[in-house]
């Protein structure tokens, strides 16, 4: 198993590599000079030529990409030129905020989607299985900033049930916290709620026309245990799969998220500099985002190996 | 020969048939309605495509004429849906806006498929290290979360919309250029090919009129799923700022309008937004009628249907 991972990693090297130089000609798609768009039109020829020194611009390109990458391979991700703080720590002074927000949407979605599959999966054609399908129809229809709007509108303004917005630090004020991240992580996790009660349903469904559970019925085991013994447990297995790319699509969707609720998240971050053309903060969201992503996705299918032991003897 | 005098009795089926249709195509239509009624949303869409194209004709007001003294009022006799911030007729404004979303999602489709198929075949056909770097080419771009590259892009291009198209396209890029190459494997293993090379055709030719016809079915009906999806990340970015500048209506931006209105106007968020949500799930239903109805593994059953 272990050799299954160590190739898996082997494998994504190239794959991460592709990924930076994509990055770093992000700030290289800006029609014209990068630091004249920055400094604007009154902008002096010597902060324009300080800037290109400071931004690494007066050399050239594969020297660029190698000091670049480079110095992020030691973790210097560079200057934020609005922010005036290196790049990496304004990510990681904000880190947690998005953190608290994804894992909480992550689980709220798998909370609900899990067993409303497994229902929707074993009383196939109930109302229940009905509702069930029409919600995930309607939910993958409703764009996340449209939804977040929603909910303040109706919850917030209309219904003073919770806030509009704002965020109160854990260790400062935990109920206040904790009121702040309903709507929010309604909002990001209710797509990911669509997206895997669809799976979860299919994947049941699948599991329960199959032989063993026909076999388990015959031998006149309750119906409850061949849903929850056998089906499920091979059911789960793809739902870690898809797990994976939620993470992904989280980790976009924060984006929005923070943004209509005002969390002082990554995404925010994100939001603020490529308005203000911060490049060098835009290059470093998205390369550890795009990082995270695959390292998730390496877990999964490490994960994977781990937990069904089919995959890993016809490996070996 | 003649025809023999007891025809009627050795072939009753002929004599009754009632039934003549004489327009084949129609009744397919009605059929298809009758048995799925997710067809009905071709008309909703059918409706929105047509308000787009004819949009000078049948909106009510310019959409960019503005008086402030009715701004941000609710749906009246005037305004069908109200009004925004500037006083500016919202149903106007969201019929000009169907031009905007329609066309940047059919552009950003047709733009990426075509990068994606033109990868997929080539990385398909010449295999070897080309096949290796358009693989790597496509994991790096599905290595970017969500919308996260699209931003970026268009960002880093400026705020307009063929830079939104870029930069939404970009991203469909990997899914096109998947299906593209594992279909374009299969063709390429046909016999046809095989000796189309032999003969000495030009490559670029065998791509083109042997490899390219026989992969666009499930191209076609990917490129349908996927034109909601690329509403529904135009008007998120549009919604950020990226895109459409103002005053070009455009439904994402007028809902970033209608946010500090929540308490005083909600129609200036509602209406834009059952816009969106409106035509992405006709679209999303749509495309799934569709694709059940071109799922290879169902052509026995249509072609069983037309033979009766």
């Amino acid at each position: 198993m272990t050799r299954y991972a160590a190739r898996r990693i082997f494998f994504i090297i190239p794959v991460a590599l592709f990924v930076c130089f994509i990055t770093f000609m992000i700030i290289h798609l800006v029609p014209g000079d990068p630091a004249t768009v920055l400094l604007g039109e009154e902008a002096t020829p010597q902060n324009v030529a300080a800037l290109r020194h400071q931004l690494g611009l007066d050399q050239p390109l594969p020297t660029q990409f190698t000091l670049w990458f480079w110095q992020t391979l030691h973790g210097n991700l560079g200057q934020s030129i609005q922010l005036q703080q290196p790049v990496l720590q304004a990510i990681f002074q904000r880190l947690p905020v998005t953190a608290e927000l994804g894992f909480a949407s992550l689980i709220y979605s798998l909370i609900l989607a899990i067993p409303l599959g497994i229902y929707s999966a074993t009383h196939r054609n109930s109302w229940v299985d009905w509702l069930v399908n029409v919600i995930s129809l309607l939910f993958t229809s409703i764009p996340g900033f449209i939804l977040g709007l929603l909910l303040i509108l109706f919850l917030a303004v209309n219904i003073r049930i919770f806030p509009p917005g704002g965020y109160v630090p854990l260790s400062e004020d935990p109920s206040g916290n904790l009121r702040d991240l309903i709507l929010p992580m309604f909002t990001l996790g209710t797509g990911a709620v669509a997206v895997n009660l669809r799976q979860i349903r299919a994947n049941m469904i699948e599991a329960l026309n199959q032989d063993y559970v026909r076999t388990a019925r015959a031998k006149g085991m309750p119906e409850n245990n061949v849903a929850y013994v056998h089906a499920l447990r091979n059911a789960i297995l793809p739902v870690l799969t898809i797990v994976g790319l939620q993470v992904g699509a989280i980790l976009g969707g924060a984006v929005i998220t923070e943004t209509i609720f005002l969390w002082p998240g990554v995404g925010q971050l994100a939001v603020q500099s490529l308005l203000s053309k911060d490049y060098p903060v835009v290059q470093g969201v998205v390369l550890l985002s795009a990082l995270s992503y695959m390292g998730a996705n390496l877990l999964v299918d490490i994960g994977y190996v781990i937990l069904d032991p089919r995959i890993r003897f016809d490996k070996e | 020969m003649a025809i023999p005098k007891n025809f009627s009795e050795d072939i009753p089926a002929l004599e009754t048939q009632r039934s003549v249709i004489r327009v084949p195509w129609l009744t397919q239509i009605l059929k298809a309605f009758r048995q799925d009624p997710r067809w009905w949303f071709a008309i909703v869409l059918l409706v929105f495509i047509l308000a787009a194209i004819f949009a000078p004709f049948i909106s009510p007001y310019p959409p960019l004429q503005y008086h402030p003294s009715v701004a941000t009022q609710g749906p009246s006799a005037a305004h069908l849906l109200g009004t925004d911030a500037l006083g500016r007729d919202q149903l106007s404004r969201i019929i000009y806006g169907a031009r905007l979303s329609l066309s940047v999602g059919v552009a950003t489709i047709l733009l990426g498929s075509l990068c994606g198929i033109v990868l997929g075949i080539m990385a398909a056909y010449f295999k070897g290290w080309v096949d290796q770097l358009v693989t790597m080419f496509i994991d790096a771009i599905l290595s970017f979360p969500g919308i996260l590259l699209a931003l970026a892009i268009a960002a880093a291009l400026g705020p307009s919309i063929i830079n939104l198209v870029i930069a939404l396209a970009v991203g469909r890029i990997p899914l096109y250029a998947r299906i593209a190459r594992g279909q374009a494997l299969q063709a390429a293993t046909f016999d046809y090919v095989t000796a189309a090379s032999v003969c000495g055709t030009p490559t670029w030719k065998i791509l083109f009129r042997h490899i390219l016809p026989n992969i666009f079915s499930p191209l076609l009906v990917q490129a349908t799923l996927s034109i909601s999806f690329a509403i529904l990340d135009e008007s998120a970015l549009s919604f950020l700022g990226l895109g459409a500048q103002p005053p070009t209506p455009e439904w994402g931006s007028m809902i970033n309008d209608a946010q500090t209105y929540l308490n005083t106007d909600p129609w200036m968020l509602l209406a834009p937004a059952l816009a969106i949500v409106i035509v992405v799930l006709s679209l999303n239903l749509l495309g799934d009628a569709v694709r059940d109805r071109l799922d290879p593994r169902d052509q026995a059953r249509v072609t069983g249907a037309i033979q009766k």
